[in-house]
């Protein structure tokens, strides 16, 4: 396809996963669902099947998640993997969810120096990458600046 | 070894037999002595459209029929391939036992290269939300600065000090010399990760050969004892753990590794650790339990890990000054103790060198092998 900054420069994307790979992560990715173990209380996302503290005692159940979180980590990419080329730059956090468990995703909107570690965030539904002119588009969740809070 | 660097006229069997053949004419052995070998390497099929690479190995080196097994743990392949072989040959199996790595990077674009990598995190919740093997460790280094007040000078330091071990190496990928300027200047590849902090795409292979300590002896004038071979996992993504400012699985397995040998971290006289990024060897020097937990930054800028200081780090030039073929960094690290322990590592030779380490990790991680060497008397 052609690069849609409007050089003539050909930019060529990999497929990035598999359909039934996106498929199955449907729920992850669009709503945030993920799980809990519910005998030892821990909340995980992504989902585990298995509950990595009590393992077979262990009795696991759908969490839906509510997409509040604040910034644990967070970086500028200059230059993403295959896929991202288009995007870069972009800056990359982990998050921690108000239930407890990190994710890595995107902050979108802003540049770095908008972001500290400890501001408030909620996910947005967004474009996380396409295979190519005619093929999948993959969504999913990234996430939004709330307001400010000091780290 | 073979010589490390960007290696466009040679392709993958060219470097496994340079290294391959410098080991065995070293040893001084014949192939029909060898029981088998194991060979780390991580992402072949990726790089190179190249699988069975252990069958590979044995044809390349004219040693069919000896069994060949390869081994993949990420960039701690050739590391958990040594110990592999470490543990064929203490289990009495095997009494000569060839342990190679080898990584063929430059026949494959950037974008592509640094997709294959990211195989090494989680594919499906870091990988596929835009994460490069520079975020996540980007992601490390600025919790590191938040919670212990590492800058970037500092880590900066780290790059500079492993250049000038590099450029009095021979194999090493890059042969010249850096300032601090030269790391701060250049360009941000994840904040706050430069250019110049970054362990460079590199094609390498490297090969030693394992055998009982009295069969050695026969053999080599200066064999080398491994006191301790241990290896530890964590969670494959950086996210599902509970401390980012720490490799857990590399201070279980040093802790292990220190228990093994019956030593602790004043012993070490030498040590090759995994400097990926310039912020893992300051978590790498932390974790191994050379520095206390948050001061490897300023050591590192004070000198501290300098050839011939406190503890002599990455004399080799590490993953960022020697080159980081994924696969044979585990395997060239145990090579250049060897060289140290020898008394053999012209130009960047440790003084009285009797104990060594080496630290090899896999992704961002998820896998770390440690083994500690002696000088064998």
């Amino acid at each position: 396809m052609k690069c849609r900054t409007g050089t003539n420069l050909e930019v060529v994307f990999m497929p990035s996963e598999n359909l039934a790979i996106t498929w199955r992560r449907l729920p992850e990715r669009y709503r945030l669902t993920g799980s809990a173990c519910e005998n030892c209380k821990t909340n995980y996302f992504p989902t585990r099947k298995l509950c990595p503290k009590c393992r077979r005692k262990g009795r696991v159940a759908t969490k839906q998640f509510s997409g509040k979180g604040t910034v644990y980590s967070f970086t500028e990419v200059a230059s993403g993997p295959a896929g991202f080329e288009l995007e870069s730059p972009y800056v990359l956090a982990i998050i921690e969810l108000e239930e407890g468990p990190r994710l890595t995703a995107q902050i979108v909107g802003i540049s770095e120096k908008d972001v500290k570690i400890g501001d408030s965030v909620e996910m947005v539904f967004r474009k996380i990458q396409e295979d190519s002119a005619e093929g999948l588009i993959h969504y999913g969740y990234k996430f939004r600046l709330l307001r400010k809070k000091s780290a | 070894m073979s010589k490390f660097g960007e290696e466009w006229t040679r392709g993958f069997r060219d470097m496994i037999i340079e290294a391959g053949s410098r080991a065995v004419e070293d040893g001084k052995l014949h192939g029909e002595e060898i029981d088998a070998m194991y060979v780390g390497t991580m992402a072949p099929g990726s790089l190179v459209g190249q699988e069975h690479i252990g069958a590979l190995v044995a044809d390349s080196m004219g040693l069919t029929p000896v069994p060949a097994t390869r081994v993949e743990a990420a960039c701690a392949s050739g590391g958990v391939a040594l110990r592999t072989g470490f543990l064929a040959v203490a289990s009495g199996m095997h009494d000569c036992v060839v342990v190679g790595g080898v990584e063929k990077m430059t026949d494959t674009p950037g974008n592509e290269v640094a997709s294959a990598l990211g195989g090494a995190g989680d594919q499906e919740w870091e990988l596929f939300m835009g994460a490069t093997f520079p975020a996540i460790y980007a992601l490390m280094a600025r919790r590191h600065m938040l919670e212990y007040g590492t800058t970037e000078e500092q880590m900066a330091a780290v790059s500079v000090k492993n250049h000038a071990n590099s450029s009095k190496n021979k194999y090493a990928h890059f042969q010249n010399e850096i300032t601090i300027d030269t790391v701060m200047k250049s360009k941000y590849v994840a904040t706050p990760l430069k250019v110049f902090d970054c362990a460079p795409i590199t094609d390498g292979a490297a090969v030693a050969i394992l055998m009982p300590l009295e069969k050695a002896k026969k053999y080599c004038e200066q064999p080398i004892e491994i006191l301790a071979s241990t290896q530890a996992s964590d969670m494959l993504a950086l996210h599902s753990r509970h401390c980012m400012t720490e490799l857990h699985a590399t201070k279980v397995a040093a802790k292990k590794a220190y228990e093994m040998a019956g030593m602790a971290p004043k012993d070490i006289d030498v040590v090759e650790v995994h400097d990926c990024f310039t912020i893992a060897e300051i978590m790498a020097i932390e974790d191994l339990g050379f520095f206390e937990k948050g001061k490897g930054g300023k050591a590192s800028a004070e000198g501290k890990t300098a050839l011939n200081s406190e503890i002599s780090v990455n004399t080799s030039g590490g993953l960022k000054g020697c080159g980081h073929p994924v696969g044979a960094t585990g395997v060239k690290q145990a090579v250049e103790i060897a060289w140290q322990l020898r008394g053999k590592a012209e130009g960047r030779q440790v003084k009285d060198a009797k104990i060594g380490m080496t630290h090899n990790v896999g992704g961002s991680g998820a896998t770390a092998v440690v083994h500690i060497m002696k000088k064998a008397d």
